[in-house]
């Protein structure tokens, strides 16, 4: 299985060396990479198969020491179990999905084998970050992703835009990895291992160590660690109030938005924080935190989808909010169901990503909504595939969206019966979030594919479905995006599938099996539940305000302008990080420039001593005259200064 | 005293015998050669010295060996610096062929001259006697002056070799009064019977030890070119022709270290702590005029003459420690520092041809356009003279300074790297001529093949022991007995 593992992971690296490094043709930049990506595809397929249906593993192997420095050993190893397994599947699944989809979406760009380069290296480094069994490989494929999205972002870096979003990405993300590595140091320092293992052993006896964070306060040491993981998990998951960096980043091109802002990168942190469960169920403290943060980002970036014209934008705070689902799960100890609406999310959300960028194609690179309209006939596969992708967002019962969603929300439900802290709020949240999710949703739905077609006539006359190497992993994303629910809800939910990876407290335990009564008691018991009347209302309301009565939202709009400049100027968080950190820094910046740098280091010191060592080489070099009697006379200078100093 | 030798002492004398007989043979056949002949003369001369060579390579003794009554002395450290020498004048004279006969002095002296100068450099290489060491010193020197001078027709060549006879004159004379001083306290020119006549010398007799030591040290860092003796050094190296600069500049190095090792480890050890200080004080002089000189010249020759004191002055950092590691050290940075040399004065002969000398620094640029091969050649030497990893230069640097670190001088190590950093300066300052400067010089290099594949080699040596630098490193500490990291 070592040997298979490696492969899973080199595949991509070795296809991103070929396409990036060497100067290969266009064609053999993306063979070589869809053959690495499939490649590790099918190897993951394997290993699902062998470790899940077969049930063989978990394995934990450390394959290669990099160093050992001060007895603690860093290491280079996989630990593969279900949770590795099934991450695994997705990741090259969808990614594999996207590299085909890129033929077509990138066809015309001169960085095309760069732009495959990047993602196949993506693909390495998530294997890397999923696959790690200790915390410096987690952090090596935590930071190789967030760099690769980072030239993702800007990968069209001759707009200023791109450049702008890159550089925000990169410099929001560094904050939560701060937290981060701050976590991991302070694992290293009471644990004094980084692997997975003795540290989730330990954990318990450690409890009890206390650290003094103020005067007279102090927290359990395993509350601060948690809490400055999830720190990293809120800059890498775009968790409020961290999230303003992944709207910017849909500049970058549509498959990247697909694969890494949506199905792999943003949902590390998802993964993470189900990866340490053992630990974070040692502290309600954090698990609070975690309820309350998701909670805002769930319901609050939902109301932002609602006022965004550009396409991608919309389903870019779609995530956001999927995110915050994601995050309330996690904070329910409902890790499994985090889990499960990640596996679904990440084959929905990337299928609408790539839906809109077949949009986007056939629009010719238009993405404002208020100039497309009526879609539908053109674009026929697109439609459908797009709609299947909406349902299941929305949680329509049957579709996968629909199962994750409610399993969520029944955790959170749990919870608040249980009276955790925070989930009273967290539950109205998620519940209210479904009616926006659908309200957004299909406001998107028809202002694209129905309606008035209000496109130019230049772009109308061109307009016609995209070619098969998009349209076919849209149909192969829409596949699971339905079924996936189904198969996995048993299994995931209820059964003992995490049994080994995910660490559940008895108490917490939202998920008992003798309540289970197969897929169809769960979907009728959802049909007695608000979300689902929610959701319909949703759509309905969507109906009405953007196919019967168009006039009506520019009217809400006028009655109601408070509301709608917040939500225009995104709750003002990117101005105020614009005004106080980000120029509060340049000035701080530009200050020591001006006197550290320029003043001091490079007058005094840079140039100063340059121009010493000339004036003393210059001085000195007036000693060699050239004049025989002169030397001698040096000589005889040294040997009587010898003589003086050592003899007398 | 009685002199005798067996036959199994001629044996240890064989390479030097051979090497003498040899000179004596091409000095006649080339007396009979034509012009156009003047060939074999050379493909004899580069015969004999790989001829012996070889001799001194497969004779090395793990134990010294004594022959003509202790004047002569077979050692490792001895076969292996004579190995080193005989290789570094075989690369230098495959160096000189072409730029000689550009010159219409492509001459059988020459080569004959460079053997006897290398008899001489053997011969201070095993020398045991202060007597030997001063008859190898001068077979040396004379025949360096001599080949100064042989470009009769140029005026800043006899004037250098006017120069240097001078001043090698004087510096001789120094060397002969410190001998004589020795001599008269301790009786003795043996360099063992030396070492136990002071150690076993009362302590009135140390103020007159002390007084021989100065002078005896001054004859040595005559010969290394250390400060404030080195001033022979830039007007000598300038004014010689090219391949008698890199004659020069590089082997003798090796027999004036040997001659170091012979007279202050073997013979004075006794006074150790007086020469140590007096080295620290050289070599800090050394190092700093050397590369604060080296900044303001114009002339790549006289650039690399005080890159050369400059190297001085960190070879005598591992001496200086008075461990077996840094002597090894040391040895280590002379052998570097030799094949750095030859490599950077051969660069200046491969873009020299008939009537053009390459020997400022300006004929550098923009070598990058005109031949990228040895821009990259030239890069290499450059980084690994400023002792940038992962080149040669860079382990000898960091042997010497180890050494001086872990024998307690670091507040020494830390000027001594600060020397290192200013120097840094002027090599890459020819690095930023060859590949940003725009060239002034289109015409295409011209070279014959065996000077190309001779400095290619050079410059790729200097990469390649770089990258696996414990081949050379093991050598020179099995020299000292030591057993290799």
């Amino acid at each position: 299985m070592q040997t298979i593992f490696l492969i899973i992971v080199l595949a991509p690296l070795l296809g991103a060396i070929i396409a990036g490094l060497f100067n290969v043709s266009r064609c053999m930049a993306h063979t070589v990479t869809i053959a690495g990506v499939g490649l590790s595809f099918f190897l993951s397929l394997y290993t699902f198969y062998h470790i899940i249906i077969q049930g063989q593993g978990p394995y934990d192997i450390t394959l290669y020491t990099w160093l050992i420095s001060d007895g603690i050993r860093f290491q280079v190893g996989f630990l593969v179990d279900h949770l590795t397994a099934l991450m695994m599947l997705v990741v090259t699944f969808v990614a594999w999905m996207v590299h085909i989809y890129t033929i077509g979406y990138m066809h015309e760009d001169p960085g095309y084998q760069r732009f495959f380069s990047y993602i196949s290296l993506f693909t390495f480094s998530m294997l890397m970050l999923v696959m790690a069994n200790n915390f410096m490989q987690l952090f090596f494929g935590w930071e190789a992703v967030g760099l690769v999205s980072y030239l993702l972002i800007g990968f069209w870096h001759t707009r200023e835009s791109a450049v702008f979003a890159n550089l925000k990405a990169f410099l929001v993300n560094r904050v939560g990895d701060f937290g981060f590595l701050l976590g991991i140091a302070a694992i290293l320092m009471y644990f004094n291992t980084l692997d997975y293992q003795p540290v989730f052993e330990l954990a318990e006896q450690k409890q009890s160590i206390r650290l003094e964070l103020l005067p007279g306060y102090s927290a359990s040491i395993i509350t601060v660690i948690c809490l400055l993981l999830f720190m990293g998990a809120m800059g890498k998951s775009a968790q409020f109030p961290l999230h303003v960096w992944l709207p910017d980043s849909m500049e970058g091109p549509t498959p990247i938005s697909a694969l890494i802002h949506a199905a792999t990168m943003v949902t590390a942190g998802i993964f993470m924080v189900a990866r340490m469960s053992p630990l974070y169920e040692l502290s309600p403290t954090a698990l609070g935190v975690v309820l309350i943060i998701g909670a805002i980002t769930a319901l609050f970036m939902g109301f932002l989808g609602l006022v965004q014209h550009d396409i991608k934008r919309v389903v870019a705070y779609s995530t956001l909010s999927q995110l915050g689902y994601m995050t309330v799960a996690l904070g329910a100890s409902a890790y499994t169901a985090g889990i499960f609406h990640l596996m679904t999310h990440a084959f929905f959300k990337a299928l609408l990503f790539l839906a809109a960028g077949s949009v986007i194609i056939a629009m010719h690179h238009e993405q404002d909504m208020r100039k497309m309209g009526g879609l539908r006939k053109y674009m026929p596969i697109t439609y459908w595939t797009a709609l299947i992708g909406s349902l299941a967002l929305i949680g329509f019962p049957g579709f996968s969206g629909f199962f994750s969603k409610d399993a969520i929300i029944e955790a959170v439900h749990h919870a608040y019966q249980a009276e955790r802290w925070g989930a009273c709020f967290a539950y109205y949240a998620v519940v209210g979030g479904v009616f926006i999710t659908a309200l957004y949703s299909f406001r998107m739905f028809f202002l694209v594919f129905h309606g008035q077609e209000r496109m130019d006539k230049h772009t109308r006359e061109h307009l016609h479905e995209t070619p098969w190497v998009v349209t076919l992993p849209l149909i192969l994303l829409a596949i699971p995006s339905v079924v996936i629910g189904v198969i996995a809800l048993g299994p995931l939910l209820y059964g003992s599938f995490f049994a080994e990876a995910i660490f559940v407290n008895p108490a917490h335990q939202p998920f008992l099996a003798e309540d289970y009564h197969g897929v169809w008691g769960f979907l009728i018991h959802g049909l007695t539940q608000p979300p689902l009347w929610l959701a319909l209302a949703g759509v309905a309301t969507a109906y009405l305000l953007y196919m019967v009565k168009t006039d009506w939202p520019a009217l809400i709009a006028q009655r109601f302008p408070l509301i709608h400049r917040i939500l225009s100027n995104k709750y003002g968080f990117d101005d105020f990080y614009q005004a106080t950190f980000a120029g509060g820094s340049r000035d701080l910046g530009h200050h020591f420039w001006k006197t550290g740098d320029v003043k001091l280091i490079d007058g005094m010191l840079v140039n100063g001593t340059a121009y010493t060592i000339g004036f003393f080489s210059s001085i000195f070099r007036q000693l060699q005259t050239g004049f025989l009697y002169h030397y001698a006379f040096t000589m005889i200078i040294g040997l009587v200064v010898l003589l003086g100093l050592f003899v007398l | 005293m009685t002199f005798t030798f067996t036959h199994s002492e001629l044996t240890l004398l064989l390479p030097e015998i051979t090497l003498l007989t040899m000179a004596c043979l091409i000095l006649v056949i080339d007396a009979f050669l034509s012009d156009e002949q003047r060939d074999l003369t050379f493909q004899l001369t580069q015969g004999t010295l790989i001829g012996t060579a070889l001799l001194v390579w497969f004779n090395v003794p793990s134990e010294p060996i004594f022959a003509m009554s202790g004047f002569f002395i077979h050692d490792a450290m001895a076969a292996m610096l004579k190995f080193f020498t005989l290789l570094v004048v075989f690369w230098a004279f495959l160096y000189s062929r072409q730029y000689l006969k550009d010159r219409q002095f492509f001459k059988g002296e020459y080569f004959v001259l460079g053997l006897f100068a290398t008899l001489g450099m053997m011969i201070m290489i095993s020398a045991h006697n202060l007597l030997t060491i001063y008859l190898g010193l001068e077979l040396l020197s004379l025949s360096l002056y001599t080949m100064v001078a042989m470009h009769r027709s140029s005026q800043t060549a006899s004037e250098a070799a006017m120069k240097y006879f001078v001043l090698g004159a004087l510096a001789s004379g120094l060397l002969l009064y410190g001998i004589s001083i020795i001599y008269g306290v301790t009786g003795s020119l043996d360099l063992s019977q030396l070492a136990v006549a002071i150690k076993n010398s009362p302590v009135e007799h140390h103020t007159l030890l002390t007084f021989g030591l100065v002078f005896l040290v001054i004859g040595l860092a005559f010969k290394l070119g250390a400060v404030p003796f080195h001033v022979w050094v830039p007007d000598v190296y300038q004014g010689a022709p090219t391949t008698v600069t890199l004659f020069i500049s590089s082997a003798p190095k090796l027999a004036a270290f040997a001659i170091l090792m012979r007279i202050l480890v073997e013979g004075m050890s006794s006074l150790q702590t007086d020469w140590q200080n007096m080295l620290i004080l050289l070599s800090i002089l050394s190092m700093g005029t050397g590369n604060l000189l080296a900044i303001a010249q114009t002339n790549l020759k006289r650039m690399l003459a005080y890159s050369t004191i400059a190297h001085v002055g960190y070879l005598l950092l591992g001496v200086l420690t008075v461990t077996e590691t840094g002597y090894a050290a040391s040895m280590f940075y002379v052998v570097v520092y030799a094949l750095m040399s030859l490599g950077g004065f051969g660069m200046i002969i491969l873009l020299s041809r008939a009537g053009f000398e390459a020997e400022n620094i300006t004929d550098f640029k923009g070598l990058n356009q005109r031949n990228s091969w040895y821009a990259f050649i030239m890069m290499i030497l450059m980084l690994s003279m400023a002792g940038v990893p992962p080149m040669l230069g860079f382990w000898a640097k960091l042997s010497v300074l180890s050494q001086v670190i872990q024998t307690g001088h670091v507040w020494l190590a830390v000027i001594a790297v600060i020397f290192a950093i200013i120097g840094a300066f002027y090599y890459l300052r020819i690095i930023w001529m060859m590949y940003f400067e725009k060239a002034e010089e289109t015409q295409p290099i011209q070279a014959e093949p065996l000077m190309q594949i001779a400095i290619s080699a050079n410059g790729l040596v200097i990469l390649g022991l770089g990258i696996a630098p414990h081949i050379l490193m093991s050598l020179c500490l099995t020299t000292f007995g030591l057993s290799s990291y």
